[in-house]
């Protein structure tokens, strides 16, 4: 176990390029400006789109009428949901989320009912957006008004109105898996179930049951960039689209299955991101823009406001939650129940599956219960967010647990430990693990001087939380390696960069062809000129597409063994490559270096270009530790973090400023989410806070310095170990909140967000 | 966003006019920062937008123990909190510019727009109360003084008429004794809209032990900031102790009528009331007391 910590590496391993912090080859165009996002692209004759949206969070449409926007000088063209195909029921894959194609395009262009406020009913194009915006003034919509429901406990009730018609309750034992319709009709579309053991046992060898109910609210993603698509139909009905994406091909495959139009006609051209965090591996706005431009001959851009990014694209999930967990005196966990229900959205698709898989998934339990529920609410289509519906699972487990530790009087930490999961032991889901850092992280949690030292002062408290990931992968990536005559190599993958995936990919190839990293030049390339690669989610990149590079360099080595064997005139079975040089074993002067053999291809049989793709999977299960000490105003309610510290097993850090980037920006995240994130919902179901003004994510003020404590317990599924490190960051931050508020204020807090005007309220009713 | 005229001019005189031709059409703009978003967030259709910065009494700005300070209404937060007349003489008006936003904001936003814009969560208000400060109105008829506390009439609606502009803010000269303080409570550390707020001023009497009187404001609790003159007047002639702060905070609280919405509670923000009149208080008395 190697140990790193901020900028000192305290063993570098044996690696000359992995684990050390080159810099990255996006990083000059990003921070002079001049990298080209989405909403840069400027095309001749190009339009702007205007979405119009609902103002009603459940309606029937009864009509639309378009006649004067028409008519207003400046609009080209108007696309509604008549302009689709009519779309079967057909389930597609968007890597982080499945979905259904006919309900996908239902959420970007309503179909006969509105299903939520901000629900999108049409599109209009014209020659500015000002114009466009305008025109949305002049159409007529005409709704019949239906009760709306936003809340997942009503939801659920028996005569709770219904949002579809036909949906029905799919009961399902494997989060993939395709599951049994159970029949009922209602808004609670699916039943995710893991059962282990004895309940009624586990909770009778128990000396102490703590059980607690929680609630969380809809949160979003906050990505800094809005959504934005251009698309271009040329006459040959070759599609083209530039998007902000998560993943093209992800977007291409959508987008066509909603046009009804063949893959191969649409290119997808993924733009430089400002940031998605799982909000965008789906559509929203590159078919309206493909339509719209069929309908014109001309170029449609469409770029979201901050607003309609809020109102109209996928948070994550509000939800009610129920924990119980019974241990014995010496601290053994005897049996654990959790119930979960999260809200959808308009359709369904919550990521309570995520939830149900990971909240036990730190204690090793052999009396289990874990139910949940995916319900359809008159609110926006959740989308994946980081670590899909897992924090929420863990905002429900880990204060329990820290309660557990209370009551029995022992270290939190010690707690954890005694319970801690390990190669072979079974996660909820009943998989078996592979070695991972469960234990390690927690020990190094335990053993960390700021888990040891002192906290003083009224109002102040600490506290922990871990988090529990299993990481698939293994939805595809492809990449291409050209060598050049100068010793340098073009890396090509499909994998929109995100955190620094460029780099972290760039470096794998690097050590595995023993060139410097500066010799690598990685670009993202668009759908024609890349193999299938899926979305950049699931914490994959710098592991699948890692492993695609790694593989694509191997038959690199083989090819240019090739040439090097022709040159010395031995048998290819006699090169040798080691440490960038290709030796021959049969005259050991013949000696050459990586650079100097990729000089003489030409003469050699030409280019070499070489292909690979992968979908091994096999990310890795992982743990991360959060300890963060608070004050909290008992006047006020106010919640201020003194000091912060984040802990992961990354199984090996190819960049660890990468990693550490990734921790410090899911512990903020979770600070966000912890004390003052939320959608704050009015009785008619309108989003009252849809701007960073009123959605308080926090600002730089808001922080302490968020300190990173990297374990590394290789992954066996990678050649270098590396386990993903996007998600599991966003995990622990509430709980470990939660837990700091209680040890500050003696307080329980179990609802979120942990906001001033709530903990008031819970000191008021504690009094 | 619709279309309409931009025009910036460079005396009072042509303000006032290019303001009066257009009624309710025309609109000041001085540093924009409420300004530009309501324009584009549709809540006002406009013909004309005018351009206040360039006007010299607009852009007047002293402070003098003798005199007093005056801010012209084109002049942004920066340098007010930057000014260290005003750090010395008025610490109020620091506490309350230079929490106004962020930097950015701070750069272009100005007290006058603040007051004119007139949202009840207007940061500068209470302290402009609680100083006495008087408003200059420069109109088609003239110029007219208004005190600071009635100049907004309801939430975004002001005391001026159409064809006025808001020429200068002027607060009194400050006497021995005298102290002042601001504060606000947003859920974050910067960039929110008051949850509460709260500006109080107190005069203390020589021997600094009895308060001769004071003036407390209270923000984001009403339609206006609200002037509590019951609580103001319950610290005349009381001695400058926690009993005194006490009672004033509660009739503050009396005075607070606001509403539940997604910044907080009614019960939250009467409680909000209570915990800011009593931390503003000590202040101001402390910094009365040369402490
Ligand atoms: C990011 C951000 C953060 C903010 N934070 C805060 C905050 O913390 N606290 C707070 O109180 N406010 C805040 N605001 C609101 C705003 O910055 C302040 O109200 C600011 O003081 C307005 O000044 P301005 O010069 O920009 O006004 P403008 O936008 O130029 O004008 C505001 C209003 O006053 C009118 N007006 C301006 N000058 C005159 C004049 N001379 N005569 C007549 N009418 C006039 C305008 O027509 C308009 O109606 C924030 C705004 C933003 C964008």
């Amino acid at each position: 176990m190697a140990t790193v910590t901020g900028q000192e590496v305290v063993d570098p391993g044996e690696y000359k390029i992995i684990g050390t912090r080159p810099v990255r080859h996006d990083g000059v165009d990003k921070v002079t400006g001049r990298a080209k996002y989405g909403a840069d692209v400027q095309l001749a004759g190009m339009l702007h789109g205007k979405i119009l949206r609902s103002p009603h969070a459940h309606a029937k449409i009864l009509s639309i009428d378009t006649s004067k926007a028409v008519a207003l000088p400046g609009v080209k063209a108007i696309v509604t949901s008549a302009d689709f195909p009519i779309l079967k029921d057909q389930s597609l894959d968007f890597g982080e989320t499945q979905g259904n194609i006919r309900m996908l395009a239902e959420n970007i262009l309503a179909n006969q009912k509105v299903l939520y406020k901000g629900h999108a009913i049409l599109a209009i194009a014209a020659t500015d957006q000002h114009i466009a915006e305008e025109a949305l003034d002049l159409v007529d919509v005409k709704y019949e008004q239906l009760t709306p429901i936003f809340d997942v406990k009503e939801a659920m009730s028996k005569d709770a109105p219904v949002l579809h018609e036909n949906l029905t309750t799919i009961f399902r034992v494997d989060r993939f898996g395709k599951g049994e319709d159970t029949g009922v009709k209602g808004n609670v579309a699916g039943l995710i179930q893991f059962k282990r053991g004895d309940l009624d046992e586990g909770f009778s060898k128990s000396d102490i049951v703590v059980e607690r109910e929680f609630t969380t609210q809809t949160v979003h993603q906050g990505y800094i960039e809005p959504h934005t698509s251009t698309g271009q139909w040329s006459q040959d009905g070759h599609l083209t689209i530039w998007t902000s994406t998560q993943g093209s091909f992800v977007i291409r495959g959508a987008t066509a299955a909603i046009l009804g139009i063949p893959e191969s006609m649409v290119k997808v051209i993924p733009m430089e991101i400002g940031g998605g965090f799982g909000g965008k591996t789906i559509t929203y706005l590159d078919p309206l823009v493909a339509i719209l431009s069929r309908k014109t001959g001309r170029p449609v851009k469409i770029t979201m406001t901050r607003k309609e990014v809020f109102e109209g694209t996928g948070p994550t999930s509000g939800t009610y939650m129920r924990c119980k967990m019974g241990a014995t005196k010496d601290g053994k966990i005897t049996a654990g129940e959790l119930y979960l229900a999260y809200e959808a959205g308009a359709f369904p698709g919550s990521p309570v599956g995520g939830g149900a898989m990971s909240g036990f998934g730190p204690y090793k339990i052999d009396n289990l219960q874990v139910d949940g529920y995916d319900v359809v609410v008159n609110k926006q289509k959740t989308a994946a967010y980081r670590a899909p519906g897992q924090p929420q699972a863990a905002f429900a487990v880990e204060p329990v647990i820290d309660e557990l530790a209370e009551k029995l009087g022992m270290d939190p930490m010690d707690f954890r430990i005694i319970n801690s999961v390990h190669e072979g032991d079974r996660a909820p889901s009943g998989v078996p693990h592979l070695k991972w850092g469960c234990e390690e992280v927690e020990q190094a949690m335990r053993d960390h001087p700021h888990y040891n030292e002192k906290l003083d002062g009224p109002n102040r408290g600490r506290g922990v939380a871990v988090g529990y990931r299993l990481n698939a992968g293994g939805s595809g990536s492809s990449a291409t390696i050209n060598v050049n005559s100068n010793g340098t190599i073009n890396l090509i993958t499909g994998s929109v960069d995100i955190g620094g995936t460029r780099t972290a990919v760039a470096m794998q190839a690097a050590e595995v062809l023993g060139i410097s990293i500066d010799d690598v030049n990685p670009t993202v390339v668009d759908t024609d000129a890349v193999g299938w690669t899926g979305a950049t989610g699931g914490s994959r990149i710098a592991f699948d597409t890692g492993r695609a590079a790694i593989l694509a360099s191997y038959q690199v080595i083989t090819e240019m063994s090739e040439r090097a064997a022709l040159l010395w005139d031995v048998d290819p079975s006699d090169i040798v490559f080691e440490d960038g040089i290709f030796v021959s074993n049969k005259n050991t002067e013949d000696t050459m270096s990586f650079k100097e053999l990729a000089s003489k291809l030409m003469g050699t049989g030409g280019p070499v270009t070489c292909s690979s793709s992968d979908t091994q999977g096999g990310v890795g299960a992982q743990l991360a530790g959060h300890i963060v000490d608070v004050e909290v105003d008992p006047e006020t309610g106010k919640v201020d973090l003194l000091k912060y510290t984040t802990f992961i097993d990354a199984g090996k850090a190819a960049h660890p400023s990468y990693v550490e980037g990734q921790m410090q920006g899911g512990a903020l995240q979770g600070i966000g989410w912890a004390l003052n994130e939320e959608y704050f919902f009015t009785e008619d179901g309108t989003m009252a806070n849809a701007s960073f003004l009123d959605y308080r994510m926090p600002t730089s003020l808001d922080l302490p310095m968020i300190d990173t404590v990297i374990i590394e317990v290789p992954n066996a599924r990678h050649p270098f170990g590396l386990r993903g490190v996007g998600e599991t960051v966003l995990i622990p931050p509430m709980a470990a909140i939660a837990n700091a508020i209680h040890d500050a204020i003696g307080v329980r807090m179990d609802r979120l967000p942990m906001s001033p005007g709530a903990i008031l309220e819970a000191l008021r009713d504690n009094k | 966003m619709q279309e309409f005229e931009y025009v910036a001019p460079t005396s009072l005189e042509d303000a006032v006019k290019l303001m009066a031709e257009k009624g309710p059409k025309a609109k000041a703009l001085a540093g924009g920062t409420d300004i530009l978003i309501q324009l584009r967030g549709g809540r006002y259709q406009i013909d004309r937008l005018v351009d206040v910065k360039n006007i010299p009494e607009l852009n007047q700005f002293s402070c003098s123990q003798s005199d007093g300070l005056t801010i012209g209404a084109s002049v942004q937060n920066y340098k007010i909190y930057e000014s260290s007349e005003v750090q010395r003489l008025y610490p109020a008006m620091v506490d309350c510019a230079s929490l106004v936003g962020g930097i950015q904001v701070q750069g272009r936003a100005t007290v006058g727009g603040n007051l004119c814009n007139a949202a009840p969560s207007g940061d500068t208000i209470p302290t402009l109360i609680a100083e006495s400060a008087q408003a200059l109105i420069a109109g088609p008829n003239g110029q007219r003084t208004v005190p600071v506390e009635e100049f907004c009439t309801g939430p975004g609606r002001n005391q001026l008429a159409d064809g006025e502009l808001l020429v200068s803010v002027n607060l009194p000269p400050v006497k021995p004794n005298y102290g002042a303080a601001f504060l606000r409570f947003i859920p974050r550390n910067e960039m929110d809209i008051a949850v509460a707020n709260c500006g109080a001023s107190v005069q203390l009497d020589e021997s600094r032990q009895k308060i001769v009187s004071a003036k407390i404001a209270i923000g984001s609790v009403g339609p206006t900031v609200i002037y509590c003159i019951e609580a103001s007047n319950s610290l005349a002639g009381a001695d400058a102790n926690e009993a005194s702060i006490e009672a004033a905070a509660a009739a503050a609280q009396k005075a607070a009528s606001p509403i539940n919405d997604m910044r907080g509670t009614v019960e939250q923000r009467i409680h909000l009331v209570g915990v800011l009149t009593k931390r503003v208080l000590r202040i101001a008395i402390s910094r009365a007391k040369g402490e």
